[in-house]
């Protein structure tokens, strides 16, 4: 019987005809990359290919790489297997990576979602055999509202501290919703400051977006000056000392997970942002269809549940075990898992 | 892309300024639940209760209060309907519900989300569920499906909520009385009283219930029970032995009994009124006289023997008793304190003088000395005879001891300072993890309740792990996220929310009682299973056998 396209290895996702990998997460010859979050883009590979807006952010990330970045839908063959990227629309310079042998097309998304962010280039559905999806959000359960209204409701919430006489500290992973959420801030309401693992990150990305200005916290910085003003900072520095010196301030995290009134309470979260660079539900089932693919395959998030619902609208849907995201275990920005989102 | 701005007069925070009715209720369970801090908490209800109606207060009194009417809808139609209406199949409903962890928060975060407001009030809605109840299951769907639809996510929430069960909050009676008394200026310890006892939230106004004073209606009011902290240091730190005076702890339904014209009321500690659950107690009628209250202990007690809270649990779950079980677990009034007596509210008089009048009111009652009884006052000389008498508790079958000043009132609710509990140190034993479910609330999402286990040898010889107790409190947030991981990753099989797990870490598990069950698996019941920590430093070959938890049965 003949290999598969794309294979689960102990490696990662392995295409045989190519011998390259995509997304893997032990050291290999060839990697293509579909974004820059650590659990999709790890160190110690020969080669690493990706989009070129991604380069930066890895290059950042891991230092000395020996790196290609490629346009998007520029077509690149390695022996004789057809390799293209398609934006992802997850964070800046996230792709889809499709495969194409012998009339067979795969697309494995990595990361995605559907919402057009202004900062990421949009998702484009990609037209395929086997689609290989993340299913993070893979429950009814989750239903994005749009981000302007969601990007209201946060500026009003800084306004109403402000008028408190109160810092705002806002929770966002240091690529990808950090920038998201600075893009939005209302500056006309005060000034936005950061914490280092944000601001090194976004400064790597400010040739490629245009992004408000931001102040760097150091040891300099005095809490009278924070006050009414807005701190971005990364969840793992929840409760650390660095946040207790700036009282009186509110805290707020912008995640998907906060559509669940328990993961607020349970980090001792002022207020929760329900904002996601993930699909929800309808978001994962509408992209499914667009594809066309018949065969499914769920990396990380809900997959059991998602992949036998997926079954049961006739799709042939499996569930494959990967190191990416952590299975249902997304739920609290959780020291650990945070860790490994920002950068190093 | 500039973002959107909002001008300030946009801005809505104060519930006062919303619309009252069920959106500013809504408003109010919102801002109540997005806070963790109690003055907040207080204000926004204080806001509430200055804006809404004085019926919707009623209601919200009642609720806050866990005096919700009878569940209309039971929770297996709702879930039926809930997924037919956001037209999932009913297994996806049940997963989505296991992880979400609230039945009423996946039903108003599945079914279809709209703009459309209500303008009915919170007394429309309750009123409408109290007649729902009566009515066909196709009646039920309609009015359900009807209201899902013009409510908004979170409306819906408390909607559904208000159908399904309690609301979690954060919000005890006493912080909720807190805020009514700022509303109303009365005083939070009249409202307390006020708030106590059997009143219908559907019979009642506001008028009576807060503001009009009502002789009558006070006929079984109980007062508002007086609670200890444990003590923090050592008990020298108390000061001079004599000015305290030493009870031992009871292990069974706190309570106050009550005689008045005539009638007999009894009120547990959860202000339920149990009067017809311990018909034992009929026999005060006319025996104590009117215008009587005391605070005691019911206590199993079986030839001539106080039993254990395990035989007590026979007599709670049930409304009537039958002579079998009457016979089989007697219970008696382990009286501690005299709050009225002749009619009077004597709770500021000093402790020593209450249990004087407590002490001459028994030596009157010699034809009731089997339901009726003395907690026993003891007087020391010194802490290390206080002390001693502590370590005497587990044979005594109580919890420890109770520290009372001398010179004290009685207070109204957990109050620090001349009342104290100095519990014996719980009985500890090293078990296993083996079973872990999702927690609920504010732990949904996690794995926190843990089933743990215990060795024992099988009739071949070979040890084997048995089940002895859950838990699901003990670890610190931070332990608890780390057994979590662990948890997912080492996952042998799932049982709907339930997994079992690779048997790898120890924990020590503290409980303060222990008796024999047949109700138990392994045959032994334990009281208040807690984790104490993790052993870390222990192989799960290094745990307990079921053995050594029996050898601790007194």
């Amino acid at each position: 019987m003949k290999n598969p396209l794309l294979e689960f290895t102990d490696k990662g996702i392995y295409c045989s005809a190519a011998k390259v990998y995509l997304d893997p997460w032990q050291p290999v010859d060839k990697a293509i990359i579909s974004h820059g979050h650590a659990d999709h883009s790890r160190w110690g590979h020969k080669k690493y290919i990706t989009h070129h807006r991604n380069v930066p952010i890895i290059s950042h990330r891991l230092g000395e790489i020996n790196v290609i970045g490629k346009e998007w839908g520029e077509t690149f063959n390695i022996n004789n297997v057809k390799f293209s990227l398609h934006p992802a629309g997850h964070i800046i310079g996230s792709s889809q990576i499709r495969v194409e042998y012998k009339d067979e097309v795969w697309v494995f998304t990595g990361d995605y979602k559907t919402e057009h962010d202004g900062i990421s280039t949009p998702y484009e559905p990609v037209k395929c055999d086997t689609f290989i999806t993340e299913c993070t959000f893979g429950l009814p359960a989750f239903k994005w509202t749009p981000q302007q209204e969601v990007f209201e409701n946060i500026n009003q919430w800084w306004a109403e501290n402000q008028a408190e006489g109160k810092t705002s500290i806002l929770f966002g992973y240091s690529l990808g919703k950090a920038q998201r959420l600075l893009k939005y801030l209302n500056t006309d309401i005060g000034k936005i400051y950061t914490h280092g693992a944000i601001e090194n990150m976004t400064q790597v990305l400010r040739p490629l977006v245009d992004f408000p200005e931001t102040t760097l916290i150091t040891k300099e910085t005095k809490k009278e000056e924070l006050l009414g003003n807005i701190v971005l900072a990364p969840p793992s520095a929840h409760g650390s000392t660095w946040i207790r010196k700036m009282v009186p301030y509110v805290t707020a995290s912008a995640s998907g997970w906060m559509t669940f009134r328990g993961a607020r309470r349970r980090r001792a979260i002022d207020k929760g942002f329900v904002l996601s660079d993930h699909c929800d539900w309808q978001g994962l089932l509408s992209s499914i269809e667009a594809t066309g693919a018949e065969k499914i395959i769920c990396t990380h998030g809900y997959t059991e549940i998602f992949s036998r619902y997926l079954r049961e609208q006739g799709y042939d849907a499996r569930t494959e075990e990967t190191q990416y995201g952590d299975e249902e275990d997304n739920t609290v920005p959780d020291e650990t898992a945070t860790l490994e989102k920002q950068t190093s | 892309m500039k973002p959107q701005t909002t001008s300030e007069t946009d801005v809505q925070t104060d519930i006062a300024s919303n619309e009252l009715g069920m959106r500013g209720f809504a408003a109010l369970i919102k801002t109540l639940d997005s806070t963790n801090k109690t003055n907040v908490k207080v204000q926004a209800l204080t806001d509430y209760f200055l804006a809404a109606t004085n019926e919707d207060k009623v209601w919200t009194i009642a609720i806050l209060s866990h005096r919700r009417p009878p569940r209309p809808v039971n929770t297996t139609l709702l879930r039926e309907w809930a997924s037919e209406l956001a037209n999932i199949p009913l297994w996806l409903f049940e997963e989505s519900y296991h992880i979400v962890g609230d039945l009423a928060e996946t039903i108003a975060l599945i079914v279809p989300s709209s703009k459309i407001a209500t303008e009915k009030t919170l007394t429309q809605f309750l009123e409408e569920m109290i007649a729902l109840k009566r009515k066909s299951d196709e009646e039920k769907k309609e009015y359900l499906f009807e209201n899902w639809k013009v409510l908004d996510y979170y409306e819906r929430f408390v909607f559904t909520k208000l159908i399904t069960g309690g609301f979690r909050i954060g919000v005890s009676q006493k912080l909720m009385t807190r805020a009514l008394a700022k509303a109303t200026e009365i005083d939070e310890d009249i409202l307390a009283y006020k708030l106590m006892g059997n009143w219908d939230p559907n019979e009642i106004s506001f008028q009576e219930l807060i503001l009009e004073e009502n002789a009558s209606d006070y006929l079984s009011k109980p007062y508002p029970f007086y609670l200890a902290y444990a003590i923090e240091g050592e008990p020298e730190d108390l000061g001079d032995v004599s000015q305290w005076s030493a009870e031992h702890k009871w292990d069974g339904i706190r309570s106050q009994v009550i005689l008045r014209n005539n009638e007999l009321f009894v009120w547990s500690r959860g202000e339920e009124l149990v009067t017809d659950k311990y018909p034992e107690f009929n026999e005060f009628i006319g025996k104590i006289p009117n215008g009587t209250v005391i605070d005691g202990e019911i206590l199993p007690y079986i030839n001539g023997q106080i039993g254990s809270f395990n035989d007590l649990q026979t007599r709670i779950g049930r409304k009537s008793v039958s002579k079998a079980l009457l016979k089989k677990v007697p219970v008696m009034l382990k009286a501690y304190d005299i709050l009225e007596w002749n009619g009077k509210d004597i709770r500021d008089l000093p402790f020593s003088e209450r249990r004087e009048i407590l002490e001459n009111l028994y030596q009157t009652l010699t034809n009731l000395e089997i339901s009726f009884q003395l907690s026993e006052t003891m007087h020391f000389k010194t802490w290390e005879e206080v002390a001693t008498e502590r370590t005497r508790s587990r044979e005594m079958s109580s919890e420890g001891l109770m520290l009372k000043r001398k010179d004290s009132p009685y207070l109204v609710g957990r109050k620090k300072g001349d009342w104290w509990k100095w519990k014996v140190d719980p009985l500890t034993i090293d078990a296993v993890l083996t079973y872990a479910m999702r927690g609920h609330g504010r732990r949904s999402n996690l794995f926190t309740d843990y089933t743990f286990a215990l060795w024992k040898e099988n009739d071949e010889g070979e040890k084997e792990l048995v089940t002895f107790a859950k838990a699901y409190s003990g670890l610190t947030d931070a332990e608890f996220r780390k057994v979590d991981a662990w948890i997912k990753r080492n996952t042998l099989e799932r049982f709907g929310p339930v997994r079992s797990v690779t048997p790898q870490h120890v924990f020590e598990i503290a409980f303060e009682g222990i008796a024999l069950s047949k109700r138990h698996k392994s045959g032994v019941a334990t009281r208040f299973p807690r984790i104490l920590r993790w052993r870390k430093d222990k192989s799960i070959h290094e745990a307990n056998s079921l053995e050594d938890l029996k050898l601790m049965i007194p």
